[in-house]
């Protein structure tokens, strides 16, 4: 399936985000744990992500230094801020009332999806 | 991981496709190299996978995207970039854009306008010699018009953005010559010298189009204003030697070219620069070194010495400020160098460097500023009362007030910056964000002085 580029771009704030504020990252991870939580069904163009990741730096919701772990190159790690946490929430409250839109509209349509539960993979 | 045996092909590759990241100037050294990371990263995980290393190498590149939308997506992020290196790669192959040669003709028949516009009142009885107070407080509105015009041409803006520019611009023309000035009164100067700073705004707004809510997009306009200042001092040095020769060599055929001089090339030449000024800051900014962050490299220091040495000076010899009546215009004027200084070596940095020794020379600069211009208002303060509140000094002491607070508030972020407390970007914010206010109280000179003091 494929997402269209705007649903991609809207959603990979939330979505940095939030893998941020399981521990702190690096772009090769962060996409490899975006491909394991979306089932593969989110596809990012590998490079995309460093802009994003910039640009959340500059609005300081996340802040980076680069750093050398045991046995492992020197590479640029990402720390979600304290501002990032906030915009999370807010990022997290304004998508469930999208979702929850959605969810009203597919019934009304007659879908026999349950609320809460798996939306159909395809139509 | 690495694999302990790495191949040499595989490192020619990687080193190939390093050399063509780096040649794109939106993708710094820094991002290149976490970009590589990366791609090395993938590779390994694919040949983890069983692929060998050249077809791992080769899906990596793939994923990683196309270089151009790459160096697009970085110049869109990072605009200050993006802005040395005008030609942005067009966003689809088949999307072009106007070429130079369309700019140029619209820059120059805007220039012809803009001398004509000088030159058209006079058509109707308005000679520059008996109606000079006619002149002054018109003057920007000869020409900004059109500067702005030109930027909703080439943007282009929508058709509201131009009416509610359009609207503004006939706004300022009206308020100033309804109002009954007094001739050569002192309201009719200060509003002659506040409307440019005013409508600057405006054209501010034409130029970074949709992208003035950004602090990027007004940043960007600071440093189209500093490289425009720039080439208009250019020109105006050659237009002096151009004349220098006109006028000797018809004084030595016995014509005298000053009365043309004077009514013709220089008003006309001084309006239609503008134009062209601004032509050529869009069309070479990828040619040429930005002026303005070179010129702030220089004079910082510098700067920073003289204010040093005055404050030391003040204090060894126990001299007093003599409080002259330009006391505060001259202060106000060294506030305004100070924040140039700030506003453009700001403009140039990479937000993303750590702090360094020149950094400590700006804070150095801006906080004996500071504490210079706490001397004058001191030594002013205790004779404003007895000196009495004229329009003039009261629009210096707002100047100064104006100033003090963006400098004092630039000084703290810049200390909090150096101890690494604050981001360079809350210093980039807060200067671009304080860029209407300047261009507001610009407008309060303008609008309400001339009714509140009587339009002496």
């Amino acid at each position: 399936m494929d997402i269209n580029k705007d649903l991609i771009a809207a959603s990979s704030t939330p979505i940095v985000l939030a893998i941020l504020a399981e521990e702190d990252s690096y772009g090769y991870a962060i996409l490899k744990r975006v491909r394991e939580l979306s089932d593969g069904r989110m596809e990012w163009t590998d490079g995309m992500l460093y802009p994003v990741l910039h640009r959340l730096e500059r609005l300081e919701f996340v802040e980076s230094r680069w750093e050398a772990r045991e046995g492992e190159r020197r590479r640029k790690y990402y720390r979600i801020t304290r501002q990032g946490r906030a915009q999370l929430a807010e990022e997290r409250r304004q998508w469930q009332a999208v979702d929850a839109t959605l969810r009203g509209i597919w019934r009304m349509l007659g879908d026999d999806a349950a609320p809460g539960a798996p939306l159909p993979q395809s139509t | 991981m690495q694999s302990a045996e790495k191949s040499e092909a595989l490192e020619r590759q990687i080193e190939q496709w390093r050399n063509f990241l780096r040649r794109r100037q939106a993708i710094h050294p820094v991002d290149v190299a976490e970009l590589e990371d990366h791609l090395r990263e993938q590779v390994a995980a694919l040949v983890d996978g069983g692929l060998d290393e050249e077809e791992a190498f080769l899906v990596a590149v793939k994923r990683m995207g196309s270089l151009d939308a790459l160096s697009r997506e970085f110049a869109r992020e990072h605009s200050d970039r993006l802005w040395k290196q005008l030609v942005v790669l067009p966003s689809e192959p088949g999307d072009a854009r106007p070429g130079i040669r369309t700019d140029a003709i619209a820059a120059f028949a805007l220039a012809v306008a803009a001398a004509l516009l000088v030159k058209l009142p006079a058509l109707f009885g308005f000679g520059l010699d008996e109606h000079a107070g006619f002149y002054a407080r018109n003057a920007s509105l000869f020409v900004l018009p059109l500067v702005a015009g030109y930027f909703a041409w080439k943007r282009p803006l929508d058709s509201t953005a131009i009416q509610r520019l359009a609207m503004a611009f006939i706004a300022a023309a009206v308020i100033v010559n309804v109002y009954p000035f007094a001739p050569e009164g002192n309201t009719l100067v200060l509003a002659a010298l506040h409307l440019p700073v005013a409508l600057w705004l405006l054209v501010g707004v034409a130029y970074a189009a949709g992208r003035w809510g950004e602090a990027e997009g007004r940043m960007d306009f600071v440093r189209f204003s500093g490289e425009l200042f720039i080439y208009y001092v250019l020109i105006a040095l050659g237009g002096g030697v151009f004349t220098a020769f006109m006028l000797m060599l018809f004084e030595a055929i016995g014509i005298d070219a000053e009365p043309f001089l004077e009514s013709w090339l220089l008003p006309c030449g001084a309006a239609g620069a503008v134009l062209v000024a601004a032509w050529l800051v869009e069309a070479k900014q990828s040619v040429v070194e930005n002026m303005a962050p070179v010129l702030t490299r220089l004079f910082t220091p510098l700067f920073a010495l003289l204010l040093l040495a005055f404050l030391a000076t003040l204090a060894f010899s126990g001299r007093g400020l003599n409080v002259e009546r330009e006391l505060l215009i001259a202060f106000d004027l060294l506030l305004v160098v100070v924040l140039g200084l700030l506003l453009y070596s700001i403009s140039a940095r990479d937000p993303a460097r750590p702090p360094g020794l020149f950094d400590i020379a700006q804070v150095v600069l801006v906080a004996s500023a500071l504490l210079v211009d706490a001397v004058a208002l001191w030594a002013i303060a205790a004779r404003i009362t007895e000196m009495g509140l004229t329009p003039n000094r009261v629009a210096a002491l707002g100047l100064n007030l104006l100033l003090l607070v963006n400098l004092a508030w630039s000084a703290v972020l810049y200390v909090r910056f150096l101890r690494q407390r604050n981001t360079f970007h809350a210093l980039l914010r807060w200067q671009t964000n304080y860029l209407p206010i300047f261009a507001l109280w610009a407008a309060i000179v303008v609008v309400a002085f001339p009714p509140l003091f009587g339009f002496i």
